[in-house]
């Protein structure tokens, strides 16, 4: 039996802590957030709202322009519940000259454009909101390497990474997020009609089951399928998080001298504070 | 006989050891208005936890020329005081320390002996093993101090109550983890049954100062408590907040818990030693 069921209350008594904690011992009192309209930035916003107040709280919303009107809608839900302060930057008009001038972009390329553009606009609110960015990315993807290096990946701080995204929807639930936002269909809109799911091959209820066993259970792969799990699904998910694990680390630096950044020269990010 | 516990459950700034001595001070002074007898600080108070290079930049040695230590020395004369910090002897090893401080003077340094360096944990990376388990007397008591996984394993603490620790001073900078539906983190549940197995097991006081705070992304639980020989729970301190915990306790209650339950008495250390001396003898056979 795979039970991902999680303490909300003590959920949320960390997770508050954590990034009031992060952003206070920096020498900040705000937090700039990505508002997408789904899930994960919602639960951040929430999260950030209850721990550093909402007026210190900066949600900005960054529609293309084939945005699904939902993601806007949605967003603004969560600003009207959270009653944080709020911005909206439609990034058309920057990303259009670039993709006129490389018509060959697919979607993938396209896409990673877009997140890294909301990128640039964030850490820009970082500076003018004087607030930190806080990360939306959750366990699953960032196992999965299902983000955009440099783009919805990059943040201050991140609160939910170690929540797998069906426990990402039990805290929602249980923390008040409004049910449309919970209930639909993942998806990184970054073309019309995109879900999480369908471009993953598999549902997130499956891999997350998955993912338990073999990271947090520490499970051999054939452990996994005898626990029930199709062989080639198995397989499959572990290679997807063995080719992606460059997302989740520094880039290697070539190591030359005794004393390295990242090898011999050690010191927790929270140096001093 | 009652004496007054108190527990600093504190939070601390990592790697600011003037900070951290700020903070011990204005906790002793409250601790003692509060009439303790003796105030507990959790593991490396004195510099906060995951340090890791920092660690040889932020050591002292507990001493009365020692600047960090001298004003803590005069603090004891108030009262006695457990504070935890990284100690760097004469050949220039680093442990993660805890000292006794009464009327002026160290009456013990514990050096931690079970290092861990697994999962989130890296401590041997940076510090030295200590190699002595030893009991202590403070004015009034008979103690020994463990560190964190010193209590993890069960050596240590049998170790101290064999030779003569009445009240088991625990102390941690325990990082939470294990998150499930319980409304405790697994990390808790776990360090509240043993304590509370060893005060039963040993028919002794445990005495458990645990930390608050985060560092980068991990966070400490607090919740210290005390448990009296009976395994009672005597008193605990709120999960995740700074607090300043205290307990009267009735050493006289050592009596009347070991005249029901003669645990100490029948123990059977020279059957303990033959046995231990084999199975190191037979595991050395094995290694052949």
């Amino acid at each position: 039996m795979i039970d991902l069921a999680i303490n909300a209350k003590l959920a949320h008594t960390i997770l508050t802590g954590f990034i009031k904690s992060e952003i206070t011992r920096a020498g900040f009192k705000r937090a700039v957030i990505g508002l997408s309209g789904g899930i994960d930035s919602a639960l951040s916003c929430f999260l950030a709202a209850d721990a550093l107040g909402p007026e210190n709280v900066l949600a900005v919303r960054m529609p293309y322009k084939s945005s699904s009107q939902d993601s806007l809608d949605h967003a603004q839900l969560v600003i009207n519940t959270t009653a944080v302060q709020s911005l909206t930057v439609p990034i058309t008009e920057i990303v259009d000259p670039l993709f006129e001038r490389l018509p060959d972009a697919d979607d993938m390329r396209r896409g990673n454009v877009m997140a890294r553009t909301r990128m640039i606009i964030l850490y820009d609110q970082s500076e003018a909101f004087k607030g930190l960015v806080v990360g939306t990315g959750n366990k699953t993807e960032i196992l999965l390497g299902y983000s955009t290096l440099y783009g919805d990946s990059a943040c201050a701080l991140n609160p939910i990474g170690d929540l797998y995204k069906t426990q990402v929807r039990q805290l929602s639930r249980d923390l008040g997020i409004p049910d449309e936002i919970v209930d639909k269909a993942p998806s990184a809109d970054l073309w019309a009609g995109q879900t999480d799911e369908d471009e993953l091959g598999f549902t997130y209820k499956e891999v997350d089951k998955l993912l338990y066993l073999l990271v947090d259970e520490r499970y051999s792969p054939d452990e996994c399928i005898e626990a029930g799990f199709a062989d080639e699904f198995v397989h499959q998910v572990i290679e997807r998080v063995r080719r992606n694990h460059f997302k989740r680390v520094l880039p290697p630096i070539a190591k030359l001298t005794n004393r390295t950044v990242g090898y011999d020269f050690l010191y927790p990010r929270d140096w001093g504070t | 006989m009652k004496q007054t516990l108190a527990l600093a459950q504190i939070n601390t700034k990592l790697g600011d050891v003037e900070a951290n001595l700020k903070k011990h001070l204005s906790f002793a002074q409250e601790a003692k208005s509060a009439g303790a007898d003796l105030l507990i600080f959790p593991e490396l108070s004195l510099t906060g936890y995951a340090l890791q290079d920092i660690a040889s930049t932020v050591a002292h040695h507990p001493s009365a020329h020692d600047p960090i230590f001298a004003p803590l020395l005069e603090a004891s004369q108030e009262l006695d005081l457990v504070v935890g910090f990284v100690d760097e002897d004469d050949r220039h090893r680093f442990f993660i320390a805890g000292a006794y401080l009464s009327k002026g003077k160290v009456l013990h340094v514990h050096h931690k002996v079970y290092l861990p360096t697994y999962a989130l944990f890296d401590e041997s990376r940076f510090f030295a093993w200590g190699d002595r388990i030893q009991a202590f007397d403070t004015p009034t008591f008979r103690a020994g101090i463990a560190i964190c996984e010193d209590f993890w394993h069960a050596s240590p603490p049998y170790l101290l109550w064999l030779d003569g620790a009445d009240i088991l001073i625990f102390t941690s900078a325990s990082p939470g983890r294990g998150l499930t539906n319980e409304p405790k983190l697994e990390s808790a549940r776990w360090v509240e049954h043993i304590n509370q197995a060893y005060a039963s097991l040993f028919t002794s006081f445990t005495v458990h100062a645990n930390r608050v705070g985060f560092e980068d992304g991990l966070h400490f639980w607090g919740g210290s408590t005390v448990y009296d020989p009976n395994g009672e729970l005597l008193v605990k301190g709120p999960y995740h907040k700074e607090a300043l915990v205290t307990v009267e306790i009735d050493l006289d209650q050592l009596h009347r818990t070991r005249a029901r339950l003669p645990l100490l008495r029948d123990e059977r250390t020279a059957l303990v030693q033959r046995e231990m001396m084999r199975i190191i003898g037979e595991r050395r056979g094995t290694q052949r």
